[in-house]
Formats: structure tokens, sequence, C-alpha cells
């Protein structure tokens, strides 16, 4: 299994949507395969459209907010003592989570396609709340799928999502999380697929969904590789550190940098404990859509998952990080709860401008074990993917306290 | 040889009326009461449908998720499932028997395995509502091998170019999803027009037999008489819960509520 050069990442699968020979594909109901198949002809075709281009960046920009920022957290650098730590910190933009981007995208796609309903699942709120914000500026009518677990959990964002006017769609099912989530909205788009657009969560589903999302996430790199050049005169040699839920932010930060050898641009992606798949070796199995690593019971069953993080209580993972863990392109490993919970008040108590929610707290302790092992002279970089404000009763609950 | 499924059209072409095919889940509400619900079911139906569980599915409206989630819970598993089919097999009244679920649970198990188990135990066909054509050639392909009819799928979405090439593909019985939707919900178009596209689809093979699901209950079922089979599912699974929650025994409502079906389309 090789990774071509040349080529984006998404765009590395046969023509019957497999990574690798065997990551991905198109598990999905007759009934959706025409839709699918007409989604997937519309994406190939705005993705080269200069207008749908000059849409897009004008959305990015004005509505999304522009360039996120880039800086280096000297506190936690000093207070470490090895390499220098630096942070791309995507929770600055509209919608406090890398998840505009593909809410976006999507929103846009929904509109060319000439439909008037966009529906969406959620775990940690995030794309769900992006997706409510999204479709209220395109005029678009919005269902939300969230497990009953993260409604009580993450409230902050259902409000949100309720204020811009979306329908939440509570799901009981099963564990009453994420996984329960996708399954049921992918139903909804079974029996509406002729009026309804799909938007799904991360990168994951059949194949056009995956891409859709990967394409938009993309943003990130782009943003960063200008910045990094811009701040150290070139790609310096670094370590690119992200959490890993679906994946969707993390191949979002890490796209343009796929070409580079791994000793010079390596790629860590930080999975939660109990929602390891890719750190725990487990079986390819077939969920939402498409043959991915996942955690199964004995009989094939999907297993259900604890996370304190919302986003990250998913049992399967993206065909793309497959592909770019069996390529040897990318490293995962993963972090505990509690691991997570204390990243967060070390960094909180030394950088006091950031405030990671529990996704990127997970890739923290990853950053925090490694930097100490480094010289001064290596970079790394983390991504801030999500802010912690929709976490604020969670961390009080844990810690004691939120910091200000 | 002919085929078990293929026997059992040939029959209701003679007697002039469209096969009745049930559909339950494997294991719901439990194993011995799952057998004795088809055994007993069997006695008026053509061709039985048995679910085999998935925790993620797709294409499931709510009726026939709860008989899943029952089944599961109560620790349902393929050999398990196997070994009441070879059970079932040896029933007198057995009917041609199908299985359905979705495609985890066979990659799971192992493919060759899966179809070598099937025929040793006397499956007669095969739907997996996530495999669709053409990704499911090469295990249509098996189960010819196999004497197993792989059922193909065709949903009022199929493009006619794509028809044509599911049914060159297709065994001896294709299913016609009635409409844009899960199971089990309400026809949300007329009968008039599930004949319509019916007939497309007997058009390009006169050969075939097409069976219609999804939305096919008590009330709506006559009216889709011209059909060579009618699957009920979800109305089905929705009488079982209904039993368990008013405590009465389901094997016993089910027999009735399969007789007045199949008195419906006689």
């Amino acid at each position: 299994m090789k990774i071509k050069r040349g080529i984006p990442l998404i765009d590395q699968h046969d023509k019957n949507g497999f990574y690798g020979g065997k990551f991905g594909g198109n598990y999905v109901a007759e009934t959706a395969i025409q839709p699918i198949k007409d989604l997937s002809n519309l994406f190939e075709k705005l993705r080269r459209d200069k207008k749908f281009l000059k849409l897009k960046d004008h959305y990015f920009k004005n509505y999304l907010g522009g360039e996120t920022p880039f800086f280096k957290l000297e506190n936690l650098t000093n207070y470490l003592g090895g390499a220098q730590i630096w942070c791309k910190d995507v929770s600055a933009i509209h919608g406090q989570a890398h998840k505009g981007y593909h809410a976006t995208v999507n929103a846009l796609i929904c509109k060319a396609a000439g439909k008037k309903y966009i529906v969406g699942d959620t775990g940690a709120g995030m794309f769900g709340k992006n997706l409510a914000m999204a479709a209220r500026e395109l005029k678009l009518k919005c269902k939300i799928f969230m497990g009953t677990k993260d409604i009580k959990r993450q409230a902050p964002n259902v409000k949100f999502m309720k204020d811009a006017g979306a329908e939440i769609i509570p799901v009981d099912t099963g564990s009453a999380t994420l996984v329960d989530a996708v399954s049921e909205c992918m139903r909804y788009y079974v029996s509406n697929c002729d009026t309804t657009h799909l938007a799904v969560g991360s990168a994951i589903g059949a194949n056009v969904f995956l891409k859709i999302c990967a394409y938009s996430t993309a943003q990130i790199s782009k943003e960063l590789k200008t910045q990094v050049i811009e701040e150290f005169g070139e790609i310096p040699k670094m370590k690119l550190v992200n959490v890993i839920g679906g994946g969707s932010s993390a191949i979002g930060f890490w796209s343009e940098f796929i070409d580079y050898p791994k000793k010079h641009v390596e790629l860590i992606g930080v999975e939660a404990k109990y929602c390891a798949p890719l750190t725990t070796n487990a079986k390819l199995a077939i969920l939402h859509g498409a043959a991915q690593y996942c955690l199964t019971d004995k009989n094939g069953q999907i297993k259900e998952t604890h996370s304190i993080s919302a986003g990250l209580d998913y049992p399967g993972v993206s065909p793309l990080h497959c592909f770019l863990k069996d390529t040897g392109r990318a490293r995962y490993c993963s972090a505990s709860d509690e691991q997570a919970l204390a990243a967060f008040k070390l960094v909180t108590k030394l950088e006091p401008s950031v405030k990671p929610s529990l996704e990127p707290a997970h890739c923290l302790h990853e950053v925090i074990r490694l930097a100490p092992k480094l010289n001064q002279d290596e970079i790394i970089i983390y991504n801030n993917c999500g802010h912690a404000y929709k976490d604020q009763k969670i961390i009080k609950d844990r810690i004691g306290y939120f910091p200000s | 040889m002919m085929n078990r499924i293929d026997l059992a059209f040939k029959k209701g072409q003679i007697e002039k009326r469209p096969l009745l095919i049930t559909y339950t889940v494997c294991g719901d509400p439990n194993k011995k009461k799952s057998l004795e619900i088809l055994k007993s079911v069997s006695e008026h139906v053509d061709i039985a449908e048995l679910g085999f569980p998935f925790n993620c599915p797709q294409a499931d409206g709510p009726d026939i998720q709860n008989s899943t989630y029952r089944a599961i819970e109560n620790g349902i598993n393929m050999k398990q499932i196997f070994e009441l089919v070879k059970n079932y097999k040896r029933y007198k009244n057995s009917k041609p028997l199908i299985l359905m679920g979705y495609y985890q649970i066979i990659f799971h198990y192992g493919e060759k395995k899966f179809v070598k188990k099937c025929k040793e135990v006397g499956v007669d066909g095969l739907i997996v509502v996530d495999l669709p054509w053409p990704d499911n050639k090469n295990f249509a392909k098996l189960c010819k091998k196999n004497s197993i009819c792989f059922v193909q799928l065709i949903a009022p979405t199929t493009t006619k170019k794509r028809m044509k090439l599911i049914i060159k593909d297709s065994h001896e019985m294709v299913y016609q999803i009635s409409m844009i939707s899960t199971t089990g919900k309400k026809l949300k178009v007329s009968a008039k027009e599930i004949i319509r596209n019916n007939k497309i689809i007997k058009r390009i093979n006169p050969k075939k037999n097409v069976v219609v699901g999804f939305g096919i209950t008590k009330k709506t079922i006559s009216s889709l008489k011209e059909c060579d089979g009618l699957v009920v599912g979800s109305a089905i699974c929705k009488a079982i819960s209904a039993s368990l929650k008013s405590r009465q025994n389901p094997v016993i409502k089910l027999n009735k509520m399969v007789k007045f079906l199949k008195n419906k389309i006689i």
C-alpha cells in the first residue's frame, strides 16, 4: 500500500471508492446510490468551478472570519524545556471549531444542488452548531441528529443550534451517542434523499461524504503552510499533532504536508483511550457506508465506546486515517480522559489565551509528553480545533473550576 | 435442479396469486420464540425472510430496529442463527428461507465461510442491504455457485440503465423497494405507481420474479396483488412488539395476522 505523490489524499481512491484497495467504498442501500452518484458528480464539478471556489473563499473569509491565528506557546515551551510548541488556533474561527469549514461547504453544495433541506449528525455539537448556522446563513431548512446522552452533556451547543433555527432530532438508540446519531441521520437520508442534502459531520461515510469533509477542512493546512513559511522562511522539520475522533480536523491539518517525508513533517494522531481503533489494532469493519478500522465485539456488532469527549466517542475512524496508518505516513497513539483533563489544566494555566475543548486537550497530552524529550530547535504544532466553552460544565465537575 | 425459491414462484403462477413473504428478525423476542414464530407462520407464507441483526443498520425503520435490539440484547449471533435455520429446515412445513441483513456481519464472519455455512444449513437466498451492485458481483457469483439465490435490490431512484445491468446479474428473485424510504414507513406513493415501476422491471426480463417490499401492511397488501410477491416486514415486527407489550403470545398473534394477510391476496 502506497501514497501517490502529487495527488491530493482524498483523490487516491480507486473507481469503487477504496483507498489502498481496502478502506472506504460505498456500502449503502440501493435507494441512496443514485443520489450519492449525483452528489459526487456535482462535487467534482464544483471543486473545479471558479465561480464556486470564489463563493467558497468569500464565505470562508467574510462569514467564517478568514485566516485563524498561528502562534508560539512561549510559557508552555519554557515550562517543558524542550521542543518549541506552536498552536494553530482553529477555534478562533466563527463557529469555534474546524467543523465550520465543512458545514459551510456542505450548505453551499446543498444550495448548488437546488435542495432546500440539509441534515447532519453531531456528537460534541460543534458540527451541529456550525451546520445550523450555515443553514440559517444560506436560508436552508436544517435538521440535526444528536444522541440524547450528548444533548445533555453538550447543552451549550444545543442552544446554539436551536437559536439558529435548526430542528434537533434526539436519538435514543444504542449508546445514544455519535455512532447512533450518524446511523439515524443516514436512515433519514435514505428516506429523503430526493429532497435532502446529507452533510456528514466527519471524514467518514460513503466516499463522496468523506471527500467533501476533508476537502473543506484542508483550509487549515493551506493557511498553516503559508504561516509556517512566513515564520520560519521554509517548511522546517516539524511534528503536527492532532486529535482523532472521526478524523476530520487531522485530515485538514495534515493534507498539505502528506508529500513531505515523515522525518521532515511527522504526523501524529491522538485518539481517546477507549475509542481508539487505530491505536488498538481494531479489525476492519463496515460502518456507516465505509470499510474502516472499527471497534467491534466478537459477533461483529459495533461496540459502544466511552469518552469524556463527545466528539471522540465513536468506534470507527475515517478511512483516510486507516490509509495513512497502513502506509506508515502517520502514527497514532491515545490519551485517557484523565490525561486530557490534566493537559487542559496545565495548558490553560500557562497559556490563558488558549481554551482547548476536551477534544484537542487529548492531543495536548501527547504534546506535553513529547516536548521535553526533544531539542529546543525542534518544532511541534498542534491543532487547537475546538473551543472549551461547550465543556465548561464537564470540566468544572471534573477539575473543580473552569479557567476564566 | 430448480432452486426452491423458483419452485415457490412457479406454484404462485399456477395458483394465479402473489407469494406472501414475511420478514422476522432471528432471535426476536428470543431464540426459542423466534423459531416458534417462524414455524407457525410457515403455515401461510410462501417464502420466509429471516433477519440477522446488526446494530448500525442504514435502512431499517423503527419497528425492525426494535426487533433487532431485542434480539441483540438476547445475545443472538450467527452461530445460533445458523443452528436455528437448520432446525427450521428440518420442520415438515418449512418454506424457502432467505437470510437478510447487513454486510458487516458477513464480512466479519468471512464471505466464503458464511456462504458455505448457508448452504450447509439450507438457506435458499440472501439479501444484503448495503452491498449494492456492482460491488456485490463477486459475492453474488459465490452464492450462485453454492445454489443460493442472491437477491438484487431495485429502488425508485435506480435509473433504467442501471436497472438493466442489475437485472442482468440477478438470480431467480429481484426485490423492488416500493418507495424512497427506510422500512415500515407509510406508503407515500400510490399502488398504481409501484405497479408501474414493477412492470418496467418485468419488461426488462419477464422471467425474473419481482417482489415488492417496504410499507406493505394489512391495509396496502391487496392493492399490489398483481406483483409476483409481497414482503411484509415492519408490520410483523410491530405486531411482535405490541404482543410483548400486552403480554400476549406473539406466536398465536402472528399466525392469525399472517393468515389474514394471505387471505387478502388469494
